[in-house]
């Protein structure tokens, strides 16, 4: 076998690109089956209260209803409808209390959605309303309790020091102390303590949230647009205490994740409803819905270092408040393993952090590209410009004096390896033209420009498993869990096969999803699949090439030549027939953090590293901010396709825009007053209106997949901080909190302006 | 009271008779004919991602009842070209400059184009933007998709003047 080209590196048009051109990819959004009901989620209308009474009765007497179902329904099923990855806290329908508006209390259910719909508006419920508590910093104080017991799932041994806590809304407290950060802040020569806040938002996948469950002969099918196949298999399993091959889980291309879409979200929901009407039945939300059903955290964050004369940050100092909202989701998760991080990627001697993830009476907040590190960048990447500034420092040299190089200890303690931070600063820098002179402006416009840059550890420990199929005539299947929903993965990890059996990625079929077919994955998150996948892959197909040369030995091939898949398996089997199957299981290592220190030696197996530059226009006389250039710097590794890594750091930056300019979900007293695109403005066409361009530094990960790791959220690190310290440039007011509007840019400017 | 209506129009070219219920948009009549590409997303007309074109017109097929079509002519993504077919200059050039990710909002932005180009061949960076107001890319393709609206433009230029 030869390689013509390199089929690792190659620019080539996502492999699915036919079927989205002409509307034909397959969504889930557009799954039927004859037969198949529809079901109408009725939602509560206050924030948090215990359910006295729902009637149902003009709903289910409405024509063309076929059932309501309600939590006790469910309960005569599954006993204990609790799910959550790290909690064991969200019913599938509410059950005695409801904790946020907009939470899930009944379903309608008929053959057309339309009635269904209707019949939903005729449900009454009466609750006996309780205090609520809204604000992340009041929860922490609040007589107002959302649960009444914490009640971490059984599986994390990180969390059972949780079991049983009551009268708390800390759903989750993780801890690091590196070094001695109290010595440390009274032998500083200068002490800076600032606080920083971002807005809760939403992902607003266009394909908004849909799952369709089938029952079947002691099992179940669900059709889902989901990015966590496996782990939904495991957790419906455990929800019926079935066992998982009881449990077939099916997925799609999927029009947008994010992060949404991982963990449960309706399968809990579609899968009971099947099983007590004994009916197919799909559940799709509407773009209003989805912002009940998950959202990314609103946060505190309290940051303190402290300098020595030459302006090194000798210590640091964090304290994060995360806004989990009613239910956990993969907060805790979010609080402790993006926490850790929380004293951004400078070398710094003594670090403190405490990370809470807090519940409070919102929609819940979970995964949302990036994991909790724009949040974290937004603080410390501000924070470190007015270290600068305070210090008369130019802000290019203050970072490039404390960064965090490769051989130093991060705060875990893991020592840092294959993480360009300082290629990454000195390339933007380069690119920005930093040392070059800059027009400030005249009259009303007055310019300015800002960096930041963040860095994250990917999530660990994590498994990948793949499978991969020669046929007859040489042709292979690639058959794993990872889903595809807009980054390139099908795409990529064909890639990585082809490059591995020395074949054309064009010879490569991806199957989709489906847990009865493709094996485990642990989900699509948190840019992990290029590099746990991608390994997995690349094994399997090295698993491959080990069979075959074991068959062509066998069957007496030369030995000194290379044979196709096809030759071999024709000698072999004196025909065009038999099939070769490889299998590869990638589990990076990982040491746990401790409890109460939070160190461990070996934290992640790569580190993500993304730095923003702009330049702004700031009209001091309206406060509009208007970006008028962009430079997205990362440190990804070996790109495996380098079209669409740049297409994921452009996107990922604009989505970061959208969270840095317009959006934020607004509420009254607990209800959502803008959860539509009317009201909750993403960027568009016209917003994206600067060039921007898009840098991979030279970088080989070593371990990675032919040396690549994760690019999906790398691009949304730096753009907000990088935008704020811009503006302070331009017009010397700091704004602090999320998003940063025009209103905000003009108080600041006229307080400035007023002494 | 009369729940539905009779009505005859043109779809992709063929004509069609069909009862239509009056509350049904022109999305879920298009998907009764097994036409995916044109998608209900918002629900209000904000997207895009459900725009098809009725007497050459661009608009959003969610806001429209169905039962409106009647004696109209109604173009969708699925006209251009099918999955075995050669790609239409726009959806190759969509395809060239990889202008999509996850591709649910695409079927909507390659008719938009599709109507930008039969109104303003050679539009410039603004023109394009200005006219793709009312369509969103949550995954941020933006600036690929003005290049492909662009390369879509100059292979249509080329193909008429052959």
């Amino acid at each position: 076998m030869t390689i013509e080209q390199a089929e690792f590196g190659r620019t080539i048009p996502r492999i699915e690109s036919k079927q989205k051109v002409s509307g034909t990819a397959e969504y889930m959004h557009h799954f039927t089956l004859p037969g198949m009901l529809y079901g109408k989620i009725f939602r509560s209308t206050i924030s948090h209260g215990k359910i006295i009474n729902i009637n149902t009765d003009a709903a289910q007497s409405y024509p063309g209803i076929v059932g309501v179902i309600t939590g006790e329904d469910i309960k005569k099923i599954i006993p204990s409808p609790y799910y959550g990855p790290a909690f064991l806290d969200q019913p599938i329908l509410a059950l005695d209390k409801v904790h946020f508006i907009g939470e899930p209390v009944a379903v309608v259910i008929s053959h057309s959605p339309h009635i269904a719909e209707a019949a939903c508006q005729l449900i009454e419920a009466d609750y006996e309303e309780l205090e609520a508590v809204y604000d992340e910093i009041e929860a922490l104080t609040s007589s107002a309790i959302v649960h009444d017991e914490l009640k971490p799932s059984g599986t994390f041994p990180d969390l059972k020091h949780l079991v049983g806590r009551k009268n708390t809304n800390i759903a989750l407290d993780f801890h690091l102390r590196y070094g001695d950060s109290d010595d440390a802040f009274t032998k500083a020569k200068h002490v800076f303590e600032h606080a920083f806040t971002t807005q809760q938002g939403m992902h607003t996948p266009l394909e908004p949230m849909v799952s369709i469950a089938v029952p079947g002969d002691q099992s179940i099918t669900l059709h889902s647009a989901t990015q966590m196949p496996s782990f939904v298999r495991l957790e419906i399993a455990r929800l019926l205490g079935w066992k998982e091959n009881q449990v077939r889980v099916k997925s799609a291309h999927l029009g947008g994740g994010y992060g949404a879409k991982v963990y449960i979200k309706l399968e809990a929901l579609v899968t009971a409803i099947a099983l007590i009407l004994n009916k197919p039945i799909k559940i799709s939300l509407t773009m209003e819905e989805q912002f009940y059903t998950i959202c990314k955290h609103a946060t505190t964050f309290k940051i303190k270092s402290g300098l020595d004369e030459s302006g090194k940050i000798i210590a640091r100092d964090c304290k994060v408040y995360w806004n989990g909202g009613a239910y956990a989701d993969i907060g805790p998760r979010v609080a402790q393993k993006s926490g850790f991080t929380a004293a951004g990627p400078y070398d710094i001697d003594h670090v403190s952090i405490d990370s809470f993830e807090i519940y409070t009476n919102r929609p819940p907040a979970g995964a949302i590209r990036g994991f909790g590190i724009p949040q974290l960048v937004w603080a410390y990447e501000s924070h470190t410009d007015m270290l600068a500034h305070e210090l008369k420092m130019d802000p290019l040299e203050f970072r490039t004096k404390n960064i965090l190089k490769n051989g130093a200890k991060q705060a875990t303690g893991t020592v840092i390896e294959h993480m360009e931070t300082e290629l990454v600063l000195n390339t933007l820098a380069e690119k920005m033209d930093w040392g070059g002179t800059f027009d400030r402006g005249t009259g009303s416009i007055r310019k300015g420009r800002g960096i930041a840059i963040g860095f994250k550890a990917s999530v660990s420990p994590t498994t990948s498993t793949a499978v991969m199929t020669i046929h007859g005539d040489g042709s292979c299947l690639l058959a794993m869990s990872t889903v595809d929903m807009g980054q390139g993965s099908d795409t990529a990890m064909a890639q990585i096969a082809a490059q591995t059996l020395g074949i054309s990625t064009e010879k490569v079929k991806v199957i989709r999803p489906d847990t009865d077919v493709t094996p485990y994955d642990m989900g699509t998150l948190g840019s992990r699949s290029t590099f746990h996948m991608g390994n997995a892959v690349k094994l399997a197909a090295e698993d491959v090439l080990n069979k075959l040369q074991l068959m062509a030995d066998k069957a007496g091939l030369d030995k000194n030549l290379a044979h196709s898949p096809d030759v071999i398996l024709q000698k072999t089997y004196g025909m065009q027939a038999g099939t070769v199957v490889g299998f590869g299981s990638y589990k990076p290592s990982y040491a746990p953090t401790d409890l109460k220190t939070g160190a461990s030696s070996n934290v992640t197996p790569f580190w993500m590293v993304g730095a923003t530059g702009v330049e702004v226009d700031v009209d001091i006389e309206t406060g509009h901010v208007k970006v008028n250039k962009m430079i997205n710097v990362v440190d990804a590794g070996e790109l495996v396709n380098p079209k669409i890594a740049n297409t994921q750091i452009s996107g990922a930056a604009v989505m970061q825009c959208g969270f840095t300019f317009s959006e934020e979900m607004l509420f009254d007293e607990g209800q959502l007053t803008n959860g539509s695109f009317a009201d909750y403005k993403i960027q568009g066409i016209q917003d994206v209106n600067f060039p921007m361009e898009n840098i991979c530094v030279k970088s080989n990960h070593h371990g990675g997949p032919y040396g690549a790791k994760g690019i999906g959220e790398s691009g949304t690190f730096g753009v907000s901080p990088a935008i704020a310290n811009a503006i302070y440039d331009a017009v010397g007011v700091r704004i602090t909190s999320l998003p940063i509007t025009p209103e905000k840019v003009f108080q600041a400017i006229h307080m400035k302006n007023e002494g | 009271m009369n729940n539905s209506k009779s009505i005859r129009f043109q779809l992709n070219g063929q004509t069609i008779s069909t009862v239509v219920e009056n509350h049904i948009n022109v999305i879920e009549l298009l998907n009764q004919f097994q036409l995916k590409g044109a998608r209900e997303s918002c629900g209000q007309g904000l997207c895009g991602a459900c725009t098809v074109l009725v007497d050459d017109l661009a608009v959003s097929g969610c806001l429209m009842p169905a039962v409106m079509l009647d004696g109209k002519s109604v173009e969708t993504v699925e006209s251009l070209s099918g999955l075995n077919e050669s790609l239409h200059p726009i959806q190759q050039a969509f395809v060239d400059q990889g202008a999509f990710q996850c591709g649910f909002c695409t079927p909507g932005f390659i008719m938009m184009t599709k109507h930008l180009l039969d109104l303003n061949p050679n539009p410039t960076d603004d023109e394009i933007r200005n006219f793709f107001a009312g369509n969103l890319c949550r995954c941020g393709t933006y600036p690929e998709i003005i290049v492909a609206v662009k390369q879509a433009a100059l292979s249509l230029q080329q193909s008429s003047t052959l």
